[in-house]
């Protein structure tokens, strides 16, 4: 009996007794949220577009990040250093399209994983070599970011919003409000979306597949990098925030690997549960549940729908 | 010339459907099995065998086990490390509550745990397919790696939360522990790798082998010829399972000495899963090539650019390494998707009908 209290109870008794604290996790959750869903968002363009599953999108985010600080360690100013790091995304995309996509077209799913594992590796390698192992403080101030908390006086306490938190979800809403135009209202988007309806028909109509694949891993980059600064400027940016990359896949099989808005709703989805599970029930488990609840989140809506809340049904046919 | 089964003829259906059909295979292997018994126990020195080829059978049966699963199956696993983690930590649990019992029977029956929390996880693959069920595998590679740092029971309470091998003796000799000669264990590794390499030959050359090839190759076609896919999934979990429980308890208890919960993590389930691709996916003899290349590798890149008097430092060695890996698994794919076990069917072919390719 003790032990049902403990669970189905006294966790909603405390929601329920301190609601200024159920804010604050209910927004630390949906900020965490934002930033999974920035990644997801990530693997869902490429996935949309070239059917790929980049395991290189979380690498592709530290990678960003490394660069664009560690282009300002060597003196170059911070806005120059941006536009820089957004030149190498675009080389990036252009390299991964050149050397990697394009010998291993028409090759099954799970050799083009691979093949962005090995992309996964390589970047790792490279960064390191490049700018250090470690880890660096993201220069958000000189990209003018805003910094310090706002304290909002509600029900009974006092809740903070960190500023930069605020900018993230609104720079967060600004970046899929702005791909949501560009694949709808764009002649490249229609030409993305007619791609990842179906490769040939695509090309049978004249649509460049090398063209469109540079262009939606470059948007990749773009996203990883916003992510990047967004994460770094919370935390440190390090290698360790590769880790971050597993924890958008529970978000993606939520949100289905193909929608755009499923990956943001799973995004605030996970990050709201993880926050939740590990501020109320995490004292029950032992600490650290984080690291496997939003799989277990997602594992259970996937026996209900396996094609996540709003990916395409999925139809066989034999 | 040497290479032809010209002249070879069967007598008996069971000689057809021999697993090793060919004569010259069959010499081939005892060539092998003969050095690696002799040879490399007599000739090979210490560091050889504690640091090249223990490691090598260990993660062969590793990668055997995964591509029982995916190469075979079809089913996209994530969380192998997680289940070798099982293995190891069921073997210690279990030799430290029956010390008497023979250590080998324990490392063993450790796989069984592990064949039944692989069918646990596995449960979700009837509905669940693709890279959704990789992500369904990881959530396995993450509980369980979780249960293995929080739940002090299985490190027995340990102040540093790690596990420590006991000494275990074989005989009279002790094969685990510091004690242990390398020879020894190597021998101990050796014999189970080969008697479990056999187990897999002759399981996916039957009617189980079929059944899991037709469920890869489409599942849906699989149920209507009659294959019951619950079943049979959980059936391909429960032996990669084992496989890898026994891999994890081999890891630990022959080669380690004593872990700790991160030897487990996920890199460990990614490091075996590009052996089973890279070797060549429902190939038996490409998961020991693809443990040999993913294994020494790097080995090779830390020891060769000082032979060749490069003097570079420890830290660039270790980034440059990582990037021949990821560019070297890349170049693979692109050259061979298959893998090397296609480039070894293909260079067995040309053989066959050298010196008049046709």
């Amino acid at each position: 009996m003790d032990i049902l209290y403990k669970v189905f109870i006294d966790p909603f008794l405390q929601m329920g007794t301190a609601p200024d604290l159920l804010v604050q996790t209910l927004w630390e959750g949906l900020v965490a949220g934002v930033l999974y869903a920035l990644i997801a968002l990530g693997f869902v363009l490429i996935f949309k577009a070239s059917g790929v599953f980049n395991f290189a999108q979380g690498i592709m985010v530290v990678f960003a990040a490394l660069t664009l600080v560690g282009l300002h360690e060597h003196g170059i100013p911070a806005y120059v250093a941006l536009a820089l790091t957004i030149g190498v995304m675009f080389l990036l995309a252009y390299g991964v399209e050149r050397l990697m996509l394009r010998p291993l077209v028409n090759q099954p799913d799970i050799i083009l994983f691979m093949a962005t594992f090995g992309l996964t590796y390589f970047l790792i390698g490279f960064g390191e070599l490049l700018f250090g192992g470690e880890s660096k403080v993201m220069i958000a101030e000189q990209l003018g970011l805003p910094r310090g908390a706002i304290d909002v006086k509600m029900l009974g306490g006092f809740v903070a919003f960190q500023r930069i938190d605020i900018a993230a979800a609104i720079i967060a809403s600004v970046m899929v409000a702005a791909l949501a135009i560009f694949f709808q209202k764009t002649r490249i988007g229609r030409a993305l979306r007619a791609v990842a309806d179906s490769h040939r028909a695509a090309l049978s109509v004249g649509i460049s597949l090398e063209q469109i694949w540079v262009i939606v891993w470059f948007a990749a980059g773009l996203v990883a990098l916003v992510t990047g600064i967004m994460w770094g400027a919370r935390s440190d940016v390090s290698f360790a925030l590769e880790i971050i990359a597993l924890k958008a896949l529970p978000v993606l099989i939520l949100g289905g690997f193909t929608s755009i808005p499923g990956a943001i709703v799973g995004g605030v989805i996970i990050g709201i549960g993880e926050k939740l599970g590990e501020f109320y029930w995490g004292p029950l488990l032992g600490s650290g549940i984080e690291s496997w609840l939003a799989y277990v989140i997602a594992l259970i809506f996937l026996l209900f729908r396996p094609q996540g809340l709003f990916g395409e049904r999925i139809i066989e046919r034999i | 010339m040497l290479y032809r089964e010209v002249g070879q003829f069967k007598a008996n259906y069971s000689a057809d459907q021999a697993v090793f059909p060919i004569l010259q295979d069959r010499m081939g292997l005892a060539v092998i099995l003969f050095v690696a018994v002799v040879l490399i126990p007599y000739f090979g020195n210490g560091f050889f065998i504690q640091a090249v080829m223990i490691p090598f059978l260990i993660f062969s049966l590793a990668a055997i086990g995964l591509n029982l699963l995916t190469g075979y199956t079809g089913l996209l696993s994530l969380g192998t490390g997680a289940f070798m983690g099982v293995g190891a930590y069921a073997c210690y649990k279990l030799t430290t509550y029956f010390p008497g019992v023979n250590i080998l029977i324990w490392v063993i029956a450790s796989g069984f745990f592990s064949a039944a929390v692989g069918v646990v996880f596995g449960l979700p693959s009837l509905r669940i397919k693709g890279f959704y069920l990789a992500v369904a595998t990881l959530a396995a590679q993450f509980f369980l790696s979780w249960c293995f740092i929080r739940i002090p029971w299985f490190y027995n309470y340990n102040t540093s939360g790690a596990i420590e091998v006991p000494t275990r003796t074989l005989f009279g000799t002790p094969v685990t522990g510091a004690t242990a000669t390398n020879t020894t264990r190597y021998f101990v590794v050796l014999a189970i790798v080969v008697v479990m390499t056999v187990i897999a030959a002759n399981i996916v050359h039957g009617r189980i082998g079929r059944m899991w090839m037709a469920v890869r190759d489409m599942d849906l076609a699989a149920e209507l010829i009659g294959i019951r896919l619950l079943q049979t999934k959980l059936l391909a979990f429960a032996v990669s399972s084992f496989y890898c429980g026994v891999a994890g308890a081999l890891l630990v208890f022959l080669w380690y000495g004593g872990a700790e919960p991160a030897v487990f993590d996920v890199n460990l389930s990614f490091f075996i899963l590009f052996m089973v691709i890279i070797g060549g996916l429902g190939s038996l003899v490409g998961s020991f090539f693809g443990a040999a290349l993913i294994f020494v590798l790097p080995i090779v890149l830390r020891y060769l650019p000082p032979k060749f008097g490069m003097p570079i430092q420890a830290a660039t060695v270790e980034h440059i390494q990582f990037m021949t890996i990821g560019a070297l698994i890349v170049l693979f794919l692109i050259v061979e998707p298959a893998g090397l076990a296609r480039l070894w069917q293909i260079a067995k072919q040309k053989l066959r009908v050298w010196p008049f390719p046709y």
